[in-house]
Order: C-alpha cells, then structure tokens, then sequence
C-alpha cells in the first residue's frame, strides 16, 4: 500500500480527531489508515482511522474489552496488523519490528507495570538508552575511554530524567523495591528514555488514589511540554483523560464510535450509552 | 622422640595429601565451572537447556588440537583459533536449530538440544574417526612445588584456576556494568518488554551463545591439558558434569555457576581419594540430589513463584 519508509503524500486525514493551535500548520506525527486485525474468526479492531499532531496529547477510552490495549500493541508492533497502515512522522511502519519502530520512534508502557524487576532504577532507564549508548563489546571489556566516556554520558542522562519526576534519590534502589507510584513513573521515564516521539501510556493512573492521579496529570503535561512529543493515553479516569486529553477516540467493539474534543465527548449519547452511563452507574474500572 | 618425629611426619604427610586433593579438586571444578557458566547464561537468557554444550567444548579441543599438532601453530594462536571456531558454532547452532523454535514448547527444543549434540558427535567421529588422540598440555607438564618437593602443584592446575578467576570477573563485570550485559539481564527478566525498549532481543541470544561457546573452547582445551585422551565423546561427561553443577549452585546465576562447578569438582577428587574411585559419580550425583531436595532452586538459585 505505502513503501516503507517513504514519505507518503496523503490527503488531509478526517480522521484528525482534534488539531492544537500550535500544530495546525504540521503533518500528522502518527496516523492509522483503516487498521484492523483479526485474531482467527475474531475482529478485534476493524476501520480504525486515527491521526495525532506533533505535540498532542490524545486520549483513546473505551469500555473494558474494546480493544484500546490492542491498538497500542499495533502502533508498538507487537501485533501485525491484518488490515490498513500505520504512519509514523509520514512514513509507513509497515514490515518493521517492534526494535525497529521504537528506533524510528514510538515508546510505551503497560498497563500492568513491567520493568525490570531486579534491575536497579539506574539500569532500567539506561536499558531505555540502549539505543543511544553507543560502544561495542570489546570496548566494554577492555574499558576503554570509550566506554567510560558514554557511560559516563549515560548516567548524567539518567540523572537528568530521574529528575523530571523528582526520582534522583531512588537512583540505586532495584525497581522492584519502589513504591507502586514510583513504579510507574519509573515505567514512563524509561519508555522517554527511548527518545520518542509518541508516547504510548498504557492506563497510567491504574490502581492511583485521586491526589497521586493529579500530580500524574500535571506529569503528563510536563513531559510534553519538556520534550514536546505527542502522548497518546489509555485511561479509565475520566477526571484524567477530560482534564488534559485535546483529543479523544472512543472505541466499542472494536470500532471507533465518536471521536472530537473533551466537550464533544462528553456529550455525544452514543458514547455516554456506550460507556460513561455504565461508568457512572457500577462507578468500577478494573480492566483485565 | 623418634615416634614424635614419625607421627609428625605421617600427620603431614596426611595433611599434604588433603591439600593436594583440595587443589586438584579446586582445578576440577574451575574447569566444570566455565562450562557450567555457558549453560548458566543460555538457560537464563533463552530458557533452554543447549545440550549440546558439552560437545562444541570437544570441537574446541579437536580445533586446538589440530592447529597445535598438524600445523605446527604456536599455543596462543591456536586457542584463539579454537574459541573463533566455537563461537561461529555455538552462533550457527543457535541461528540453524533453536532460531525456528523460539516460539514452540520448551520441550520440542530439549529434544533438539539432545538431537544436535548426537549430530555433533557423529560428525566429530566421521571427520576425525573414534580413535583417542592424545592431547598434549598447552601450558606444559611442569610443576611447581611446595613444602620441600612434598606438595607440588602442576602449571595446568594454575593455569585453569587464573583462567577460572579472569573469566568470572571479566563476566561479572560484562553483565553488570555494559550495556550488553544490561541487555542480558533485562532479556532473561522480560523478554517483550525488552523488546519493546529498542532491544534486539535475538541478537542479545545470539550473544549469548557466542560467548558460551567460546568459553566452551577455553574450558575444552583445559580438560583435554589435564585428561589428555580425545575422542567425539570427549565432551559429554563433562557437558553432564557440568549441567549439574549450574543446576547445584542455581540455574540461571553466574556466581552460582562458579560455585556449583567449584563445589562438585571438590567433591568428586575427595570421594576419589577418600571412598571410592568407582562410586565417585554416583557420590557427585547423590550430593546434587540431597542439596535440590533442601533447596529445589539451587544453591545460590532465587525460588521462583509459580505463576497463575
């Protein structure tokens, strides 16, 4: 359909669901053309049309089972996907790894945490940095300058990241001993290590109390503000995804329902039939 | 005064003899321990059991051998040529055989491990036929000795065990402190996960083999110094040998790698000398399953919580 790593002139997407001020004049950083995957006779996600501006924060809901976690898995490509393209900065994604296109630029985080457990926090994000170190085998035995040069580089880096959520001081500790808020701040902090330009949070406010989800919002708008790349969010909260999503996506069995600002979401009545009418009415949001 | 003098020396020489055996045992297990480290790392890392680790230690032995005795190459070369050799097969074995099979059950990759092992043997007995070459010492048959010539330590014994202390500190050092050995780590943890932070989690597998193999080549040219006798079988008691000893100290841990080879080669010189010859494996093999009864993880291995 599209070569892979071409640009590929397209027209204006309807799908774009809402464009910032700041992004008007800028092509889409990621956009999914008519995706769909198919999991034997199951239609997991079919005619899924999407579109996120440079530095947007976006906000894909949908009700337990809608297949929000499988689109992140397609944008991630640990699912190929059956049907459609996904483009990334105007290049098409097809074919490539899931190393590949967190190389050409998209990084996640789970919805049940999953860093390295044994790991220390220094080493968790500087797994992030793979990529960016840069030395070869013989030069990290031999310990050449080389290798002390970028480690060095490295761990200032670290550093540096850390103390965007204020986490200097947990540089040390294994990241299986940090508090579960740390935990996933640690996550999102690894996946920015990667140096994105989407971020993909996989319900980052899951099992949060209402003062930590405040402080994650606030995060959130930072981290965009800071390395201004798009974030793309699964969330349950609807404090969270109203509060600072500019665009949503809501899904429902497998296909988009409405898309549009806050606002517009908030009052279309296939969406509060869909999802926030139940929401409101068992007040649980525990996904498997 | 002269039964003083008798007791005191036949005490001594008791005493030598233990220290003797101890070293002896030490060397052993040095040897059983870098083996056991390439199958410490491969289990950690691809959760597979590579059976046929034991048998590229005796490619390595034949490739030294050879390059030593045919081509007349000087000792260096020739050990760096047997641990090129290794590392492009534990490579190619890893690419050819258990590549495909990283998606199916552990099982159907066990038996691979097992088939590939019989296919290398075969192959050794074809290319260079059954009969026993006899391996001459890389370092050389001297000695140096102790104690007025009554303990004397062979060039071998020292040789193995420096190479044992390099080995696991450059290792240590490898998968704590560089970003490949972070890699590792993380891969061995997450594999997906890993994955999904820009690591190439093949290539880290495929590095994994290399330096395997490659110490598998260290640790043949070793074993053959000690035991001069190669045949295509050369490798296979060993390999066994070995295989306990990363089970013994806990599968999946360097230090216990070391730990585990250390302990079971001093245990079999003891049961050696002190019991008996014959029964000595079975004594090694008793060892290892009175200490998995007490402790099913291994010595140094973290008990790992069954997920439901």
């Amino acid at each position: 359909m599209f070569e892979r790593g071409q640009k590929t002139k397209l027209a204006p997407l309807p799908a774009t669901i809402f464009v910032p001020e700041r992004d008007v004049d800028k092509q889409p950083i990621l956009e999914a053309h008519n995706l769909g995957i198919d999991f034997g006779g199951l239609t997991a996600l079919d005619g899924f049309n999407f579109a996120v501006s440079p530095t947007e924060i976006a906000g894909l809901i949908g009700p337990n089972g809608a297949g929000k976690t499988t689109v992140f898995s397609l944008l991630s490509k640990v699912y190929q996907p059956t049907r459609g393209a996904i483009l990334l900065n105007g290049r098409d994604t097809m074919g490539m790894s899931t190393v590949q296109v967190n190389r050409a630029g998209i990084a996640r985080t789970f919805q049940n945490i999953r860093l390295f457990n044994n790991l220390t926090v220094e080493d968790n994000v500087k797994l992030g940095l793979h990529n960016h170190i840069k030395y070869g085998m013989l030069s990290g035995i031999l310990r050449t300058p080389n290798y002390w040069k970028q480690e060095k580089s490295a761990a200032m880096r670290v550093k540096e990241l850390l103390s965007i959520f204020n986490m200097e001081h947990m540089v040390g500790k294994r990241a299986g001993s940090l508090p579960y808020g740390a935990q996933r701040r640690l996550e999102i902090i690894r996946a920015l290590a990667t140096g994105p330009k989407v971020l993909l949070l996989d319900e980052p406010a899951a099992g949060m109390n209402p003062s930590e989800t405040d402080e994650l919002m606030e995060n959130i708008v930072k981290v965009r503000d800071t390395f201004q790349i798009a974030i793309v969010l699964i969330e349950h909260d609807m404090n969270l995804v109203m509060g600072i999503c500019e665009g949503i996506c809501v899904l429902n069995f497998g296909k988009i329902i409405a898309k549009g600002a806050p606002g517009d979401i908030q009052n279309n009545p296939l969406v509060i039939e869909a999802y926030l009418g139940r929401q409101k009415k068992d007040g649980q949001h525990a996904e498997s | 005064m002269l039964a003083a003098l008798l007791r005191f020396n036949f005490l001594g020489g008791l005493y030598m003899s233990f220290l003797s055996h101890l070293i002896s045992g030490v060397s052993l297990g040095s040897i059983y321990a870098i083996i056991a480290l390439g199958y410490t790392m491969v289990y950690g890392i691809a959760k597979m059991l590579n059976f046929a680790h034991g048998d590229v230690i005796m490619v390595g032995a034949y490739v030294c051998f050879f390059a030593v005795s045919r081509y007349d190459m000087p000792v260096i070369p020739s050990v760096l040529l047997a641990v090129a050799a290794c590392t492009a097969l534990g490579v190619f074995i890893e690419r050819l055989a258990y590549k495909p099979l990283r998606s199916a059950p552990s099982l159907a990759v066990l038996i691979t491990a097992i088939g590939m092992s019989y296919f290398l043997q075969n192959s050794a007995q074809l290319l260079w036929t059954s009969n026993p070459k006899v391996f001459s010492s890389v370092v050389g048959n001297g000695s140096v000795k102790f104690f007025d010539g009554r303990l004397s330590i062979s060039y071998n014994v020292i040789v193995t065990v420096l190479a044992c202390i390099i080995i696991m500190s450059v290792l240590t050092w490898f998968t704590g402190r560089t970003k490949m050995g972070k890699a590792m780590r993380a891969c061995s943890e997450d594999k997906d996960a890993a994955q999904l932070m820009g690591i190439n989690v093949n290539a880290t597998i495929s590095m994994t083999f290399a330096i395997g193999s490659a110490l598998a080549a260290v640790a043949g040219v070793l074993l053959c110094s000690v035991y001069p006798t190669l045949m295509p079988t050369t490798g296979s008691m060993p390999g066994i040998k070995a295989f306990t000893a990363a089970v013994f100290g806990g599968i999946g841990s360097i230090p216990g790698a070391l730990l585990g080879g250390t302990l079971l080669g001093v245990i079999e010189i003891f049961a050696k000398a002190y019991i008996s010859t014959q029964l000595s494996d079975a004594i090694v093999f008793l060892v290892l399953i009175i200490v998995l009864l007490v402790k099913p993880a291994g010595l140094l291995g973290k008990q790992v919580q069954e997920k439901v």
